[in-house]
């Protein structure tokens, strides 16, 4: 029997393997000692308060979470879970951060384009009214919607965090060009835009840096955001707190799964225990 | 199902169906009575994990149907809110996308084995083709499923795949434009394949059952490879029900747990994360690559040069497996007794693990880097093109040149006469517990005894246990 679990485990390892393809020509990202990871993990509620608040104040303005409504935020393991209210379309916290925002709507009497107090059942609102004015507000580029990103990018929260304080000054002899800035995480092909000083041409293709060009400017800056549990507001702080916020948005059932998990492979264990018992019991005196 | 039938229907409700629907007599003698072969190893419990696996997708993705908007527009943010807003999505969604993986490792462990084994000769070559049927519906319905989700993969991978067919001559133009219900990949397309994805995984189950039928006309191979004769039937095999499905059983739970690692713990490892940025037709993805289950035949169709002949090559990599019980020429069955068949088998593992990694290659990086070579024809020699089209040769070679001449000059070792002979000789101190199946075996001395008589080979062991 180990045999074959080896050789099952062995075939896994050996596939999934293949796709993995090189990361191209970024830096890895930095690796976050997140409290979420692992299969004991948990998310830190005040560390998920934190990066809604940066999130809310900084990464709104230009993004959307279309798939997160207000109600989200009560859930159990969310930013403003209470035991409290079980019921997350009561929490009073979900409605007060509902009640702040201004969701577009058509008034019922007159049909007129309006805007009102939002409610726990409306979604967090896009910034842009569409996709056309989210582009022109940003040189052409659209930001996308983070419902999903940490699962969208090779690398999850840590990606995100490394994103967030991976803008250094250009190196010299790289070319960058109006409305984009330099980052040392961000996957692009930054050959044609180096040129170092004294190298001849034929010989930079060697040492073009890592990273690439995005239409992102550095959105964090020291002491943006002011915490309400003092937690200094640097950079570093707010791009690792949002990062873990981004991880919630993506999978809200990302606790709940994996206690879930570890409740199903200690029954699944135990009864394969039982089974083979049993197997062996039955099997007991004939040859095989 | 074959062979006469030993239910005795007990009580009067049994005795009335049974007159009028023999429905339990057929679960009974497929099930409970089958006489199975006593010297299965756990290579064999990969169709019983198999079976559990396609009910779990039909089960899940039932529930998946049901909270599915198939439109471009709408595909994706339902895939995702199944996840969040429905009471366990999460694991229903986790568990369909991560099944149709495992569905794939097993299969692939399932025909390794038939190849190793040789369950595929006679009489068992209509169960090999059916067999081939199911493996041909399921690459079909795993990427029908994988457009579903309408993620950067979805869409891109459906382009590449349907364009193939744009390839054929003549009449590929218009056939491709039929098929996606227009000129490109669009919202015809996408309901289409989700009415046909929908529907093939019951086909699945169809070919399934006939799968089986077929199964018990011969009954199961074994490690040996041997034909068990009528008349050994009682001593050289056991009753399916209790013994082979409490080893199934443990089997499945033990499968069971590695699937649960990939469901709770690392959901998202086997796929692609690109498939998480929703459709979009003007922006193609960096590298296009299926599924991990496909590349090595995503490897041999990017081989061929010409497109056409790509597909051809694709196709052709399949319809040899379904030749495969005329090209093997072998007497013997079990490589358990080919040595040299044996080495080559494993050769033909490792070319399609090859061809796997291959498939998520780029075609000119090369193999090992830094390593300057000449261009041969169209590529540099060092490259994963030219990589890949050795070990295509390689695939096809197994079959087309190892298979046939092999049987023809191979010696195989010494074949046992029966399954008994091996199975007393390593049996070692137990007791000369042959005994219980009625022939007198000591010795590994093949003394047959009663014809097969089915219950007394049910009740002994047991009586003794
Ligand atoms: C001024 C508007 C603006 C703000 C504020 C902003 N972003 Fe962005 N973001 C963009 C644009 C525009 C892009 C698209 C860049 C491109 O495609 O070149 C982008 C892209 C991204 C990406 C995708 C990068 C990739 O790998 O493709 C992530 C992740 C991201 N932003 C996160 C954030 C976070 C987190 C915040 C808040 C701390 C934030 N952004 C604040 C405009 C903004
Ligand atoms: C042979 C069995 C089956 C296989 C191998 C299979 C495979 C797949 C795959 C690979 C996906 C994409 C998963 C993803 O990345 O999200 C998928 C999605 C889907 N399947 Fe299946 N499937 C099977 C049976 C079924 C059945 C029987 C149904 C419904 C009756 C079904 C309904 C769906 C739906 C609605 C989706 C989209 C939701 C999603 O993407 O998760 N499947 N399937």
């Amino acid at each position: 029997m180990r045999k074959l679990i080896t050789a099952v485990a062995a075939a896994v390892a050996c596939l999934t393997a293949a796709p993995a393809l090189a990361a191209g020509g970024a830096e890895h990202p930095k690796d976050v000692k997140y409290s979420f990871e692992g299969p004991f993990g948990r998310f830190d509620q005040a560390q998920l308060q934190r990066g809604f608040k940066v999130y809310q104040e900084v990464c709104a303005s230009c993004h959307s979470t279309n798939l997160v409504a207000y109600r989200h935020l009560a859930m159990r393991n969310a930013p403003f879970w209470d035991e409290n209210y079980p019921n997350p379309n009561e929490s009073p916290y979900a409605r007060t951060i509902a009640a702040a925002a201004q969701i577009p709507d058509i008034d019922s009497e007159t049909g007129d384009a309006i805007l009102r107090p939002g409610t726990v059942a409306d979604r967090i609102p896009n910034p842009y009214p569409n996709e056309a004015a989210a582009r022109g507000a940003n040189g052409g580029a659209l930001p996308p919607d983070l419902s999903v990103i940490t699962k969208a990018r090779h690398g999850g929260a840590d990606y995100i965090y490394s994103l967030l304080i991976g803008y250094p000054n250009p190196p010299r002899g790289l070319t960058v060009p109006a409305g984009q800035y330099y980052n040392k995480y961000y996957a692009g092909d930054l050959s044609s835009y180096w040129a170092p000083a004294g190298v001849d041409p034929e010989e930079a293709h060697e040492s073009v840096p890592k990273g690439g060009f995005l239409a992102m400017p550095p959105p964090l800056r020291e002491g943006q955001v002011t915490f309400d549990d003092g937690t200094p507001s640097t950079v570093n702080n707010m791009a690792r707190d949002v990062g873990a916020y981004l991880q919630w948005v993506t999978e809200p059932k990302l606790i709940e799964r994996k206690q879930t998990g570890l409740a199903v492979i200690i029954y699944l264990t135990l009864f394969a225990g039982l089974v083979y018992a049993s197997y062996r019991r039955i099997w007991r005196n004939v040859a095989h | 199902m074959s062979g006469h039938s030993t239910y005795i229907p007990k009580s009067g409700f049994e005795k009335w169906l049974d007159a009028r629907l023999p429905i339990i007599r057929l679960g009974y003698d497929a099930m409970v009575d089958y006489p199975t072969p006593r010297n299965l190893n756990y290579w064999w419990t990969f169709g019983g994990i198999l079976t559990v696996l396609l009910l779990t997708q039909i089960v899940t993705g039932v529930v998946l149907a049901m909270h599915y908007t198939a439109h471009v527009d709408h595909a994706f943010a339902s895939v995702e809110r199944i996840m969040r807003d429905v009471n366990y999505g999460w694991m229903i969604r986790y568990i369909h996308s991560n099944g149709a993986s495992m569905f794939f490792i097993a299969t692939y462990i399932h025909m390794f084995r038939g190849l190793y084994y040789g369950s595929y000769k006679a009489p068992r070559e209509v169960i090999w083709l059916l067999g081939c049927i199911l493996f041909f519906l399921l690459i079909a319905t795993a990427f029908l499923g994988y457009v579903l989700p309408w993620g950067q993969m979805s869409f891109h991978g459906a382009a590449v795949i349907t364009n193939l067919i744009g390839a054929v001559p003549v009449v590929g133009g218009s056939i491709l434009t039929w098929l996606q219900g227009g000129f490109a990949i669009d919202n015809p397309t996408l309901s289409r394949f989700f009415a046909l994805h929908y529907l093939m995984p019951f086909m699945i189950a169809g070919v399934v059952g006939l799968h089986i039928w077929a199964l018990h006309v011969p009954g199961n191979n074994n490690p040996v490879g041997v034909l068990i004769p009528q008349d050994l039937q009682r001593r050289d095999t056991v009753p399916f029900h209790p013994y082979y499905t409490v080893k199934d059983g443990f089997a499945i739970i033990v499968f069971l747990i590695m699937f649960s690692v990939f469901v709770f713990f690392n959901p998202n490892a086997l796929g692609h994360a690109d498939n998480y940025i929703p459709a979009n037709p003007l922006v193609t993805p960096a590298h296009i690559v299926p599924e991990w289950y496909l590349l090595p035949f995503y490897a041999m169709l990017r081989a061929v040069p010409d497109k056409f002949g790509g597909v051809i090559v694709m196709f052709a990599s399949i319809a040899v497996i379904f030749a495969l019980p005329w090209l093997d020429t072998s007497k013997v069955r079990s490589n358990r007794y080919r040595p040299v068949a044996k080495q080559f088998f494993w050769l033909f593992v490792v070319t399609t693990l090859v061809l796997g990694y291959c498939g998520g290659q780029l075609p000119d990086q090369p193999v090992i880097p830094g390593v300057e070579t000449f261009t041969l024809f169209d590529g540099q020699l060092n490259s994963y093109l030219w990589l890949t089209r050795l070990f295509t040769l390689m695939y096809f070679a197994y079959f087309l040149v190892v298979l046939p001449l092999l049987g023809l000059k191979e010696t195989p070792l010494p074949v046992p006469p029966t399954i008994s002979a091996p199975v007393l000789s390593h049996a070692g101190g137990d007791g000369g517990d042959g005994g219980a199946y009625g022939g007198s075996t000591h010795g590994g001395v093949v003394k047959p005894g009663a014809g097969y008589a089915g219950r007394p080979a049910v009740a002994e062991p047991e009586r003794r246990g």
